[in-house]
């Protein structure tokens, strides 16, 4: 075992040893999102001509929880260790940026594939399941976590205090999930609403992932793989540069 | 071998209410085998010195080598040698003890280390702890801990930062005893604390910071030849005449004297008893490490 492995290994450890919160609680939630919104809207809006609102949803909650729960993994471990102080165990190591940039964003991708599998679990009994693209769909999962996962290390980074880190997520990470489709797709949307939404990269995540599913999406998966691929170079960059220069964390 | 070379190692902090300069200057080096001590009040800077030594921190000005290596630049290499235990009781309340260190084992890319995990918790009397959540241990017992994961990579330069600090008399003995083994095993020892006893007992080599300055640096034995050689001590109920207490150092009841010589010892009880004072419990005893330091932090002003 090499360095950034023990590392990850303690990351998965932590969520791992408190499962019932960091992975049965997001389930349950994404179950309750489905029993009511499911119940009430199947029927009365159509998204795609081919898909119930019941199955479109799926998908949805599916990304929607991988993606807040890989944004918490990185964030809060990151956040509790600076200020309970036991950071310093791994600050005291060989360990390098690039170890633990790959220890802390493995882990939260770990999380959040494991809360995501969860949801598609819990939720495939309440409409029938289609998969066209299974790459597609593993693609945008993996991308979607390990870019929360980045910017879950950065806000952990960047934040002194857990208020701080609520205000990243509260005012943040949960309105662009919620704004990006995970409900309804954006043709729905008036057309300046619809111009907005193509502003938040949260929604080629999750289009991209729903292709998989359905074979249909708002842009072309090929857009949205450009884009959050992109888009992630950029936030490593950044999450790599932070870990280098040891950003409020060496003094 | 020089095991830990400071050079000119400055360190300003700029604050709210403008700059303050913790550290000025500091130079100095200690051979690989030593027990070195790092006396100084707090706020001397004996912690910022450490924390730029293990990397927490970098100097504004000067350098640190390590076995030859620079702190700053090949600071993978250098973590590897240092084996640092903080001041700061900290600790992943995730974990029981074992984890903790095999984790912290595996952070170095050692794997198969149980022999020498199983001799940390046994020599630091955490063998029936090893399994116990890090949250359940007693302060005295995370200190323990903290030492065995500084340890876990058998590093060859340990550096203690007020590791005794709140902690009960059978943890200072159990500790030292270790410690002081390690250091007949080859390891250097770099040791910072409060408690003068401990390091006149266990260090050959002493440097006293003060203001972010080296005041003293010498060998124990020699530090206590030069300060004041006795000391007279004695129980006093009244107010010392204001001549005599300039020279004393009063805690309560007690009443110190530094004398080189039995005629100095001589002029202060004949002081007293022109005064009219009737002293109680009077000894006359060697200098310590105490002393030493209160003389020089004194002249340091």
């Amino acid at each position: 075992m090499t360095g950034w492995q023990a590392l990850f290994y303690k990351e998965v450890l932590r969520f791992w040893k408190v499962s019932a919160q960091t992975i049965a609680a997001p389930v349950l939630t994404a179950l309750l999102y489905m029993l009511i919104f499911g119940h009430l809207l199947e029927g009365r809006i159509t998204v795609y001509d081919s898909v119930g609102y019941t199955a479109f949803l799926v998908p949805g909650l599916v990304m929607m929880s991988l993606l807040q729960n890989a944004f918490a993994n990185s964030s809060s471990s990151m956040v509790q260790s600076k200020m309970m102080g036991n950071l310093v165990f791994i600050l005291l190591t060989p360990l390098g940026h690039w170890s633990w940039f790959a220890a802390y964003v493995l882990a939260a991708v770990v999380r959040g594939m494991a809360v995501g599998l969860g949801v598609l679990l819990v939720t495939v009994w309440f409409a029938p399941l289609t998969v066209m693209w299974p790459v597609w769909i593993l693609v945008f999962a993996l991308l979607g976590a390990a870019m929360l996962g980045t910017l879950g290390l950065i806000a952990g980074l960047w934040a002194d205090k857990f208020d701080q880190m609520s205000t990243f997520q509260n005012f943040l990470i949960t309105p662009m999930t919620f704004l990006s489709g995970v409900f309804y797709s954006i043709h729905s949307l008036p057309p300046f609403w619809q111009q907005v939404s193509h502003l938040n990269p949260f929604f080629y995540m999750i289009d991209g992932f729903r292709y998989g599913f359905f074979g249909v999406s708002d842009v072309s998966p090929w857009l949205s793989l450009g884009l959050v691929g992109g888009a992630y170079v950029l936030v490593a960059a950044l999450a790599l540069h932070l870990l280098r220069i040891g950003y409020k964390i060496r003094g | 071998m020089t095991a830990i070379s400071f050079q000119s190692v400055s360190k300003t902090f700029s604050g709210a209410r403008g700059a303050f300069k913790a550290l000025d200057g500091i130079s100095f080096d200690i051979q690989e085998g030593e027990f070195f001590g790092l006396l100084g009040p707090n706020g001397a800077g004996k912690t910022t010195l450490i924390s730029i030594l293990a990397g927490l921190m970098q100097a504004s000005s000067g350098r640190i080598q390590v076995h030859g290596l620079d702190v700053q630049t090949q600071a993978a290499q250098v973590r590897k040698i240092l084996g640092v235990v903080p001041q700061e009781l900290v600790f992943d309340p995730f974990f029981t003890v074992r984890e903790a260190l095999k984790f912290q084992s595996g952070y170095f890319g050692i794997t198969r280390n149980d022999a020498w995990l199983d001799e940390l918790l046994e020599c630091l009397g955490l063998a029936d702890k090893a399994d116990s959540n890090m949250r359940q241990l007693s302060g005295g017992m995370k200190r323990r801990v903290l030492v065995a994961q500084a340890l876990v990579h058998k590093p060859p330069v340990i550096v203690l930062d007020e590791p005794t600090a709140g902690v009960d008399v059978e943890l200072r003995q159990t500790l030292w005893q270790f410690i002081a083994r390690l250091n007949r095993e080859g390891h250097t020892v770099l040791l910072t604390t409060h408690y003068l006893e401990e390091s006149e007992a266990l260090c050959a080599r002493i440097a006293m910071l003060k203001n972010g300055r080296v005041v003293a640096l010498d060998n124990t034995s020699d530090l206590l030849k030069n300060a004041s050689s006795n000391v007279l001590r004695f129980k006093l109920d009244e107010q010392l005449p204001p001549e005599l207490a300039a020279q004393a150092r009063v805690t309560g009841r007690i009443v110190q004297f530094p004398a080189h010589d039995a005629a100095q010892i001589e002029h202060y009880l004949a002081a007293l008893r022109q005064a009219g004072l009737v002293a109680q419990d009077v000894e006359i005893r060697k200098a310590d490490l105490e002393d030493v330091f209160l003389d020089v932090m004194g002249a340091a002003k």
